[in-house]
């Protein structure tokens, strides 16, 4: 029984908490690629941004959250979310825009998006310094541990990770109320669908644009800043970001945002499962083992070091059988 | 005052003049068709109308003002609505979404539009909920003309509404423009199946070359021994 | 080579524009020499040329056939660590001991459980089931993998632990730079086989992910590299500084370096007049209409991927030796990666000249601009301590970062403002 709830603490909230961070950064690079039909690999630094935006408003009012009961952090997220926003819509303004003009292929809008990239992160750095901060300043990050009758250990999971599962979940039923309900939002899928047919239909496709890159912005902060709330902020975020949340968005099929929420979750578990250490749930068996076989104490798929890894061998596979990802993306 | 008016048109693509001269007009209760051999300019002098490609002479008029060269949200705007020949629907959107954003000018005025809309093509409102791209051909274009009449259009333009359906559907789509039109929208499209298409004209366009090589009625055409022998196949 | 000819000699201009940027470039060599001294200016063209090499492999990808390779950062670290295995000298503890042996034993079972798996894979044909089949092998993978992991943990383990690591092959050093070249082609014909006939956004994500995969084997492998420990010194092709001196040293090894580049420039320029280069130019110009005159374009894009990524990892086995150590630690995707391609597209994509020409400024501007940051970083600093008392520490690693967003910045002004580069590639017209 202890090594179920082992099971739980170091797989099934680890990969949902993973699977949620993944799952919001995907569905920023899935809209970003129906609507404007690039890949933009700036996204991850764009998480990075949003939690050092909040960083920095929390440092600047360490306890503006005492009030609400909540992190500071989380009080901070939406002042964080319309400054991301504002500089993601800024950046494709002054950027973007004019390549678009001048109907450069889609491969030069991703090498603009690797110089946006190197530009934010070097911004980011130079002011944040290389080293890992915590978003608790000045206050402690509560641990929930639910004691079950007849096990002695207890399910952990941390303030943190409680609002991560409720934001994730409110941002996905909004975000999908948004796309099914709102005239702007079927618009938004309409332009995906056929942008010709959406202009010649009177859609004001420069709104289109500027929403989309609200809402990846937005949901980029949300991801980003609960990140580094449950673990701490490193200006290099967006390293171990960018290949899941590309992984996850192909998987799904770009351009499918359900798509790249059940690949956020599947990246998100895959890596958690292949660095679990499965030699610790296979302990109770070892006494009625057969004495041929010796069970070596790691029996990780891969190590740690090699988490990377697992992202690039779920995209790989993908793109050798079925480019076009799991729920049939639109282009591949 | 013609509704839709086009006066001695030149254009084409990138230098290349595919229009050399094109006249025509049709008033606000009327369907025109443009029909011609292959390389008339057909679908070419409807993308001018619907400013998709650069006039390089003469003038486009609507009821009287001139709109030539008008970016094509600014037709929209002025009450034009055109149905392409391919991708006119957005295949991942339901029906009722579709039309939906045909009216996205207009928002207040969508659920009345849909009802006429359904009342025009009884087929689509058994399927509204469905994803447009799943429905049969002959109810896509049904979808994609839906999708204009839903600005509610003073001109509908239509490049080739029938092309790869069955006969029993392209009877159906023709129907349908006569119905359209008799609500007093003026119809200008352009067709391959030109007899059939001359027989719910009011005003004919026979294109050869980028000119005007014959302009009647459409009955007048399809009497026409000379139009019958060089353009309607005998 | 000359790169900008036209189809027909008559056309060619009298090349002016080239003639006075080089010209440029080589007052900014001199003034560096005058400055800096002839050790560093003679170190910085090395460097300088080992960079054009790598620029090379990226313009024939990029600029030739439109392919963008992100990862030259996992192709130089290949290439480093392939000059180094073969040229360090031999570790006889290792060979001595049965390591060697167990080793081998686990680098047949590899093949071995390769080969079962491939062979389970087949069993379909035998009446199986196709989804009994494919249970069958993810499980008989699963567990193939498990056994030779754990083999291969326990030997490279003992080998840490009592050898230290397994030490070169003592060859001469130009064995291991055309190794390193065949190794980056053959990661680069796998990744090329996978993704060139996708979107090419595919390729760019693919190529990002396999080098930081190289880069993370490379640094975690201890007993093959020592990791994190590096190594050094690394031998050179030519007398080393303790012999001649550190100018004649690098003197010579520039020449060496030298002798490859215009290698590689006739390779290319009699690859460009010959029948495959008119293909190759015949897909950059109109795809369309290539494939409709019935050229396999994905089969050319191949080739010429495999041979830029062959470029990459001779350049960065030239590099490595050049630099003395190998520490993969030091492959940094800014470094490796993003100066490349500045240098490409800021030289002009797909001209060979022009990519040169921007190895060399890039690079030249990319060294003197590290004491230049730091200074302009002091003037920030001391003004932000005034106006807002801001008191970052640290400065050398916050004035690397006011380059990065540097470098960022010049990308996007490039593609905006000179998107073909300062020696621009004449594309034919054919109207």
């Amino acid at each position: 029984m202890n090594e179920l709830i082992y099971f739980f603490n170091y797989v099934v909230v680890a990969g949902s908490v993973t699977g949620c961070i993944y799952a919001m950064g995907a569905i920023g690079v899935t809209l970003i690629y129906s609507i404007l039909r690039f890949a933009h690999f700036a996204h991850a630094d764009m998480m990075t941004l949003g939690a050092f935006v909040v960083l920095l408003l929390t440092l600047a009012f360490p306890h503006a959250g005492d009030s609400l009961g909540l992190p500071t952090a989380i009080v901070m997220l939406p002042l964080a979310m319309i400054f991301t926003s504002l500089v993601a819509v800024g950046i494709d303004r002054v950027f973007y825009q004019p390549l678009r003009a001048h109907g450069v292929k889609p491969i030069v809008m991703v090498i603009a998006s690797l110089g946006v990239t190197l530009m934010l992160q070097g911004l980011i750095r130079l002011f944040s310094g290389t080293g890992a901060e915590s978003l608790y300043v000045e206050a402690r990050k509560a641990i929930f541990r639910i004691e079950l009758p007849g096990v002695t250990r207890p399910i952990i999971i941390t303030e943190p990770q409680v609002i991560l599962f409720v934001v994730t979940l409110v941002a996905v039923i909004g975000l999908h109320l948004f796309l099914t309900r709102a005239r702007l939002g079927k618009a938004m899928r309409a332009m995906s669908d056929n942008p010709d047919l959406a202009r010649a239909s009177g859609i004001n496709t420069k709104l289109i644009i500027t929403l989309t890159w609200v809402i990846a912005g937005s949901l980029a902060t949300l991801a980003g800043t609960l990140l580094s709330l449950d673990v701490a902020f490193k200006p290099d975020l967006s390293f171990f970001l960018l290949l899941p949340i590309f992984a996850a968005a192909i998987v799904g099929g770009v351009g499918h945002p359900y798509g790249a929420i059940a690949g956020g979750f599947l990246v998100g578990f895959a890596e958690t499962l292949a660095v679990f250490n499965w030699s610790v749930l296979l302990r109770p068996l070892r006494d009625s083992l057969p004495s041929w076989l010796e069970l070596p104490n790691n029996l990780a798929l891969v190590g740690t070091e090699y988490k990377i890894v697992v992202p690039f061998f779920i995209l790989i596979a993908v793109l050798v059988w079925r480019p076009t990802g799991l729920f049939k993306g639109k282009v591949i | 005052m013609p509704l839709l008016e086009a006066i001695d048109v030149h254009g084409g693509y990138g230098g290349m003049n595919i229009l050399n001269g094109v006249d025509m007009a049709i008033e606000a209760d009327e369907i025109g068709v443009i029909v011609g051999p292959n390389g008339a300019g057909k679908s070419t002098m409807l993308k001018a109308v619907f400013g998709l490609l650069t006039i390089t002479g003469g003038e486009i008029r609507l009821r009287g003002d001139p709109i030539t060269n008008l970016a094509p949200h600014k037709l929209v705007e002025r009450g034009m609505g055109f149905v392409p020949q391919e991708k006119n629907i957005f295949p991942s959107l339901s029906v009722a979404e579709n039309l939906e954003m045909g009216a996205f000018l207009k928002p207040g005025t969508v659920s009345r539009l849909k009802r006429q809309i359904y009342d025009i093509f009884p087929p689509l409102y058994d399927k509204r909920h469905q994803p447009a791209g799943e429905l049969s051909g002959g109810q896509r274009q049904m979808v994609a003309m839906g999708r204009a009449l839903m600005n509610e259009p003073s001109v509908l333009l239509l490049d080739e509404p029938t092309a790869g359906l069955s006969p029993r559907y392209m009877n159906e789509i023709f129907e349908q423009v006569k119905r359209i039109s008799a609500t007093g929208v003026g119809v200008l499209m352009v067709e391959q199946n030109a007899k059939q298409a001359l027989r719910i004209a009011h005003r004919g366009f026979v294109l050869a070359a980028g000119q005007n090589r014959f302009t009647d009625s459409g009955e007048a055409l399809l009497a026409d021994p000379q139009v019958a022998k060089s353009f309607l196949g005998g | 080579m000359n790169p900008t000819s036209q189809h027909t000699p008559s056309q060619r201009p009298f090349p002016r524009r080239e003639i006075l940027l080089f010209g440029g470039l080589a007052l900014v060599v001199l003034a560096v020499f005058a400055s800096m001294g002839p050790a560093y200016a003679t170190r910085m063209m090395v460097e300088a040329a080992c960079y054009a090499i790598l620029a090379l492999g990226l313009t024939i990808q990029w600029g030739y056939a439109g392919q963008f390779n992100a990862g030259i950062m996992g192709f130089v670290a290949l290439g480093g660590f392939s000059s180094t295995f073969f040229s360090i000298p031999v570790n006889h503890a290792f060979w001595a001991s049965d390591l060697p042996g167990r080793l081998g034993w686990v680098l047949l079972a590899i093949v071995a459980a390769v080969a079962l798996v491939f062979a389970v894979s087949r069993i379909d044909r035998l009446g199986v089931p196709r989804w009994l089949r494919t249970l069958v092998t993810v499980l008989v993978a699963l567990v193939a993998y498990l056994v030779v992991i754990s083999w291969l943990r326990s030997v490279t383990g003992d080998i840490e632990s009592q050898v230290d690591f397994i030490g070169g092959l003592g060859l001469p050093v130009w064995l291991g730079w055309i190794v390193g070249g065949v190794l980056a082609g053959g990661i680069g014909y796998l990744i090329g086989h996978i993704c060139l006939g996708l979107r090419s956004d595919y390729l760019v994500i693919a190529t990002l992910g396999i080098a930081e995969i190289i880069k993370a084997f490379l640094k975690n492998s201890d007993w093959l590299t020592r990791g994190t420990a590096t190594i050094s010194p690394l031998p050179w092709p030519v007398p080393d500084p303790g012999e001649v001196g550190f100018v004649t040293a690098r003197a010579l090894y520039f020449c060496v370096t030298a002798v490859l580049i215009a290698a590689i420039f006739f390779l290319l320029h009699r690859a460009y007049h010959a029948p495959w280069g008119r293909m190759i130019r015949a897909i950059r110009d109109n795809e369309v209409s290539a494939a409709a005159m019935g050229k396999s374009i994905n089969r050319r894009r191949q080739e010429i991927f495999v041979f830029g990524c062959i470029l990459m990892g001779l350049g960065g086995a030239v590099l490595t030796s050049f630099t003395g150590i190998f520490d993969p630690q030091g492959y940094l995707p800014l470094n490796h990666t993003f100066l490349v391609l500045v240098m490409v597209i800021l030289g002009g994509p797909g001209n060979n000249l022009g990519t040169l020409f921007g190895a060399v400024l890039v690079y030249v501007i990319w060294i003197m601009s590290g004491p230049l940051a730091l200074a302009l970083m002091h003037l920030v600093t001391a003004l932000g301590g005034d106006w807002f008392g801001w008191q970052p520490g640290n400065l050398d690693s916050r004035a690397l970062q006011a380059r990065v967003f540097v470098i960022g910045l010049l990308i996007l002004m490039v593609l905006r403002f000179a998107p073909r580069g300062m020696i621009p590639e004449r594309i034919a017209q054919h109207d």
